[in-house]
């Protein structure tokens, strides 16, 4: 896409996406941190919109923002101590040692990367990624589908509690 | 067969008498003062064609009406005639109310709450046709767009419960999260049945579709509606499903701490998403503005909006007819009962999809598979509730707890008969 418009909508996001990325760094309350974090993948979904790719700019909204969030936010809810304070902890030190490593890979990898670029607009419809990923990356597609129900079924068995399995073994009993 | 012309006075297409004005503005006056005028004759035809008699007339006084007319009483009849301006009383009477935040409550949480509730409301109808060409955005994944805006509602309404402060509002705005995430996933499996069956998940396209095999998807995927209208009652917190704000049993949930027009904002948001709930159904499942024909000779948006006052209609019957469930009921009945007709439905219909492609078969075909689809529907439903154990009961019987006890056990005497 090109215009002033666009220029305007990619400064607009760019300055939201990375004040709400720095506010998750800095808000003592977890929630409001969580929060940030949103607005964080809203913009994020903003890019994909302006990169003409709008299928993955709604799976983006539809899965960060209404799923994962939503699921953050019950981690946050159902422990109690973290939720009004987000306190200093030990790991600082290396938190930022390891972010600087992290920045500092991915911004060689962004420099060193040749950049494709085009004057058409790229089709990126929902058919294509379809068949993309039911053929080309099928295999990868169903690790990660055996990797979540491990993750479903994991969480069930941990979240069990003595009662239910007591029921459970009457159960087969009677 | 072109359903409208560009001459101004047809008013079969909005958009022509709103461009040949903007023309006409270009004409005479500098270039950007179009751009200032575009919005504000936007903004007043929606409100007077849609916004005016949706929300005020058919959401807050019908509903009141008509409830009142169910559970035989008047409902509102003083102010104006016929009570007609009892909508513009209330808004007075919000607007000058106090909005009292508790002390202990997140100030800029509780304030920023209603504010996001309200905004995601107006984007939905971008989406939605109005006529055949009066779509403000034609976005080819429309579909996935409504699911998702629609999921952000359920975020403003938790930090309206967390911000409260209150347990009360905490216990709604976790029943409402919990909620949200169970009935979408039947939701958007059933809408998953509508994308595969006609192969594309743009609005416009779906009400093509349905314009030119002459027949609603309701007819083609019977199960997928029933299922819809369930499962977004339930989203939406819609009486019989409205846990999340339960006056008999958490005061309201997480309402609880909201007054005067930041309540006001809630509750008419409340309308304006069941609103566009019912415009979206009545776009993937009621033919849109299609209506065998009949779309040539009145205006295809009349159609429409007719049609989207119809299925609010039926929300406002189930509300004034159905008690509450439970908690726990709503969830077993998603994950237990919803989920598996869901998948199985999807299985059938993804099925059908194919061997219509396979086997090449004429537009004719979708009757036969409405026939299909029909009896499955009746016959899954039944079986799969008698499975389950949800038999209709004529004559009650005893309470299950008084079952699962082994029946009324008579209490001992005392010992030496004593009082």
């Amino acid at each position: 896409m090109e215009g002033a418009g666009v220029q305007i909508a990619f400064w607009v996001l760019s300055v939201l996406t990375l004040v709400a990325a720095g506010g998750v760094m800095a808000s003592r309350n977890l929630l409001h941190a969580v929060l940030f974090l949103i607005v964080t993948f809203i913009g994020v979904a903003g890019f994909f919109v302006l990169l003409s790719a709008e299928f993955i700019a709604m799976a983006q909204i539809v899965i960060y923002v209404g799923a994962i969030s939503v699921l953050i936010l019950f981690a946050i809810v159902l422990t109690p101590q973290s939720v009004r304070d987000n306190s200093e902890t030990a790991m600082v030190g290396p938190a930022i040692l390891l972010g600087i490593a992290l920045s500092t890979i991915f911004l060689f990898v962004i420099h060193d990367t040749a950049w494709p670029t085009t004057n058409g607009t790229p089709a990126l419809s929902a058919s294509a990624l379809g068949q993309a990923l039911l053929s080309t990356w099928v295999l990868p597609f169903e690790i990660a589908s055996v990797l979540l129900t491990a993750a479903l079924v994991g969480a069930i068995m941990l979240v069990r509690s003595e009662t239910e399995e007591n029921e459970d073994v009457a159960d087969v009993d009677a | 067969m072109s359903l409208a012309t560009d001459h101004w006075y047809d008013f079969r297409d909005l958009s022509n008498l709103s461009r040949v004005i903007l023309e006409g503005i270009d004409k005479v006056a500098p270039y950007e003062l179009a751009y200032i005028v575009a919005p504000i004759i936007g903004f007043v035809a929606a409100f007077v064609i849609f916004v005016l008699p949706s929300q005020l007339y058919v959401g807050v006084y019908g509903e009141r009406r008509i409830i009142g007319r169910i559970q035989a009483r008047r409902g509102p009849n003083r102010v104006g005639p016929f009570g007609l301006l009892q909508p513009v009383a209330d808004a007075i009477k919000l607007l000058q109310k106090e909005a009292l935040t508790p002390k202990v409550a997140d100030k800029a949480l509780m304030w920023a709450a209603p504010v996001f509730f309200v905004a995601p409301c107006v984007l939905l109808f971008a989406v939605i046709p109005f006529g055949p060409r009066m779509v403000f955005a034609d976005v080819p994944a429309g579909l996935i767009f409504f699911i998702g805006v629609s999921g952000l509602p359920v975020l403003a309404a938790f930090i309206a419960g967390w911000s409260s402060n209150n347990k009360y509002s905490l216990f709604g705005a976790m029943r409402i999260v919990a909620m949200s995430v169970s009935y979408e996933v039947p939701l958007v499996l059933m809408l998953l049945c509508v994308v595969v069956f006609t192969n594309s998940m743009s609005l416009p396209a779906i009400v093509e579709f349905q314009r030119e095999t002459d027949l609603w998807l309701i007819f083609m995927q019977p199960l997928a509606f029933v299922v819809y209208f369930i499962a977004v009652s339930a989203e939406l917190n819609r009486t019989p499903t409205d846990i999340a704000e339960a006056e008999s049993e958490i005061v309201a949930g997480y309402l609880t701490e909201y007054s005067g027009m930041r309540w006001g904002l809630f509750y008419g948001m409340d309308i304006g998403y069941a609103l566009a709930a019912a415009a979206f159904a009545s776009t993937i499942f009621l033919g849109g503005w299609s209506m065998w024909g009949l779309e040539q000779w009145v205006p295809p948006w009349l159609i429409f909006i007719a049609k989207t006052h119809l299925f609010y209609l039926v929300f406002i019957w189930t509300r004034g007819t159905l008690p509450r469930l439970r908690v726990d009921q709503l969830m077993g009945f998603a994950w237990k009962f919803l989920l598996p007709l869901a998948v199985v439905n999807l299985f059938l219909v993804s099925l059908e999809r194919l061997w219509w492609l396979e086997a090449g078969l004429g537009d004719g075909m979708v009757f036969a598979f409405a026939g299909i689809n029909i009896v499955f529907s009746a016959v899954a439903i039944f079986l799969w509730a008698r499975f389950l154990g949800y038999r209709p009961e004529s004559i009650p019987t005893r309470p299950r707890l008084v079952q699962k006890a082994g029946g009324y056990v008579p209490v001992e005497d005392p010992p030496g008969g004593g009082k």
